[in-house]
């Protein structure tokens, strides 16, 4: 039950002293730019950017009969996920389609589930509709800041602001790391130890940081003064988009399911049994896939854009921005999977123009080297 | 910037007509690009092309947004700047010189006077942030009675 009252993140007031330009968020007052969204694109890839994503939801699941639980309702093996290691995975309905994707990661008497900030309160219904066994779930959105900072110089950025050093992290893992003795005192980060993922929504090199609500600020100031740039939401979504990555609403939705959304990866099918198991059983070979264009023009397509082989309309657009790596437009979209060929022309109606728009191999950007 | 002999309209674009020659220069405030950010691309009419005060004689696009770009006079179309789709960043320099969209021969010059001055627009834009800004904060105001309840 909400009030209707938009939250705020603890950053908020550090967002308005940066001059953000601040809209509503599915219920949030978020940044959605501070200097402008192409500046801060550029920024993370190629330097750094920082984020406040503390409207994610952080939900923590606990008791001794949680991975029983967490089996059911994921669709990667959680006991095959070692203590600190990170899965992406999807809750899903009956019919194999996404309630949300969110990561997962596995801790010794406490597993952690981010999920996106728009499904919250939904996740957290249909968790306890499916509840079993002695578990607790624990919402600590609020008692929890998730800041980020991603692009190539992101862990140079951690060491001089915070002092602590998580490169010894693997992609995809989790580890709690403390600031040095010397920058302790004074600096208000003098106890304590923080959570750090090396997991990320850009494309790039980056950690996210779990921070206790009351530090947030001093964490993030400590940030911005190695002069990295703070990084909106507008920058947010053209730097996913550019790195292939589903935005649920958008690219997948509980009309969609994760096979056809080019995200099997992130779904053992195989594993013991789970929701929305059969269904994506008998759907081997989904009939339309995810597909990526580029396209040569700078106007861009935007989600329901209407997309046309041959003159036919086949689909229409789901996540669609200009990039400001290519120079050019680009659009995700599902089509039939027998025209998803690297290549092949289509055109999307953008705004009563029909503009090419050719099939490209996903990602649209992949970064240099990939640490794994 | 925003010079004094120039007229405006409430969809920020800006007029420089000459009473001599009876032309119009049309382009959009710093205000307008300043909303914007991050200008992507722009579309004009063609050369001939007849436009219609307050119909859309364009549009011009943002990484977030898309914007009409709104006659404020009805007539014909002279010329177009060329060099400027090319180059956006000449909009967030010099939006007032250089910036020009395009020329115009306004068919009707009574529809000048519907035209802010430079002072008006300035007073408009003032209340346009300050109803922003009271929307806002009536917003507010409501929600914390319901909390009461």
């Amino acid at each position: 039950m909400t009030t209707g009252k938009p939250q705020r993140t603890p950053l908020y007031d550090a967002h308005v002293r940066a001059k953000a330009r601040i809209v509503d968020f599915h219920g949030w007052e978020m940044p959605i730019q501070y200097s402008g969204i192409v500046e801060e694109h550029t920024a993370v890839r190629t330097r750094a950017g920082l984020f406040d994503l503390s409207h994610m939801g952080r939900v923590h699941v606990r008791g001794k009969d949680r991975r029983a639980f967490l089996q059911k309702i994921l669709t990667v093996d959680v006991d095959k996920v070692a203590p600190g290691r990170c899965r992406y995975t999807f809750f899903l309905t009956e019919k194999g389609t996404v309630i949300d994707d969110l990561i997962f990661t596995a801790g010794a008497d406490e597993d952690l589930l981010v999920v996106n900030a728009s499904n919250r309160e939904k996740d957290l219904a249909w968790m306890r509709d499916h509840l079993q066994g002695q578990v607790e779930i624990i919402d600590r959105t609020f008692e929890v800041a998730l800041l980020a900072v991603q692009g190539p110089q992101s862990l140079e950025t951690i060491r001089k602001a915070l002092g602590a050093d998580p490169g010894s992290l693997k992609y995809y893992t989790y580890g709690t790391f403390g600031p040095s003795p010397r920058l302790g005192e004074g600096s208000g980060l003098a106890s304590g130890e923080f959570g750090y993922s090396r997991t990320g929504y850009t494309g790039e090199d980056g950690f996210e940081i779990y921070v206790p609500a009351s530090r947030a600020t001093a964490v993030w100031d400590r940030l911005l003064g190695t002069g990295v740039p703070p990084v909106g939401l507008g920058a947010r979504d053209t730097l996913r988009t550019e790195a292939g990555m589903p935005l649920y609403g958008n690219d997948i939705d509980d009309t969609t399911t994760p096979l056809e959304a080019g995200l099997g990866f992130a779904v053992e099918l195989d594993k013991p049994p789970f929701l929305g198991q059969e269904a994506l059983r008998a759907q081997r070979d989904p009939p339309r896939r995810l597909a990526g264009f580029v396209l040569e023009t700078k106007r861009s397509p935007r989600h329901g854009y209407d997309v046309y082989h041959a003159s036919q309309k086949v689909g229409t657009v789901t996540s669609g921005t200009y990039s400001p790596t290519l120079e050019k437009s680009i659009a995700l979209a599902y089509v039939p999977r027998e025209l998803r060929k690297p290549g092949e022309p289509f055109e999307i109606d953008v705004r009563g123009r029909r503009e090419p728009a050719t099939v490209v191999k996903l990602p649209f950007y992949r970064r240099a080297t990939q640490n794994s | 910037m925003r010079p004094d002999d120039y007229k405006y309209s409430e969809t920020h674009e800006w007029i420089k007509y000459n009473p001599k020659t009876k032309e119009a220069v049309i382009g959009i405030t710093d205000y307008a690009v300043k909303q914007l950010s991050d200008l992507v691309h722009l579309d004009l009419p063609k050369v001939g092309d007849n436009l219609e005060q307050g119909a859309p004689f364009g549009e011009i696009e943002s990484v977030k947004t898309v914007a009409d770009l709104v006659a404020p006079l009805s007539g014909k179309v002279l010329e177009i700047n060329k060099e400027i789709s090319g180059d956006l960043d000449t909009l967030k320099e010099e939006p007032f010189e250089d910036g020009w969209l395009i020329k115009m021969k306004p068919s009707d010059s009574s529809e000048l006077e519907s035209l802010m001055t430079k002072k008006e627009y300035e007073e408009f834009l003032e209340s346009a942030e300050e109803e922003h800004q009271e929307k806002k904060k009536e917003e507010t105001e409501e929600v914390d009675e319901d909390d009461f309840v």
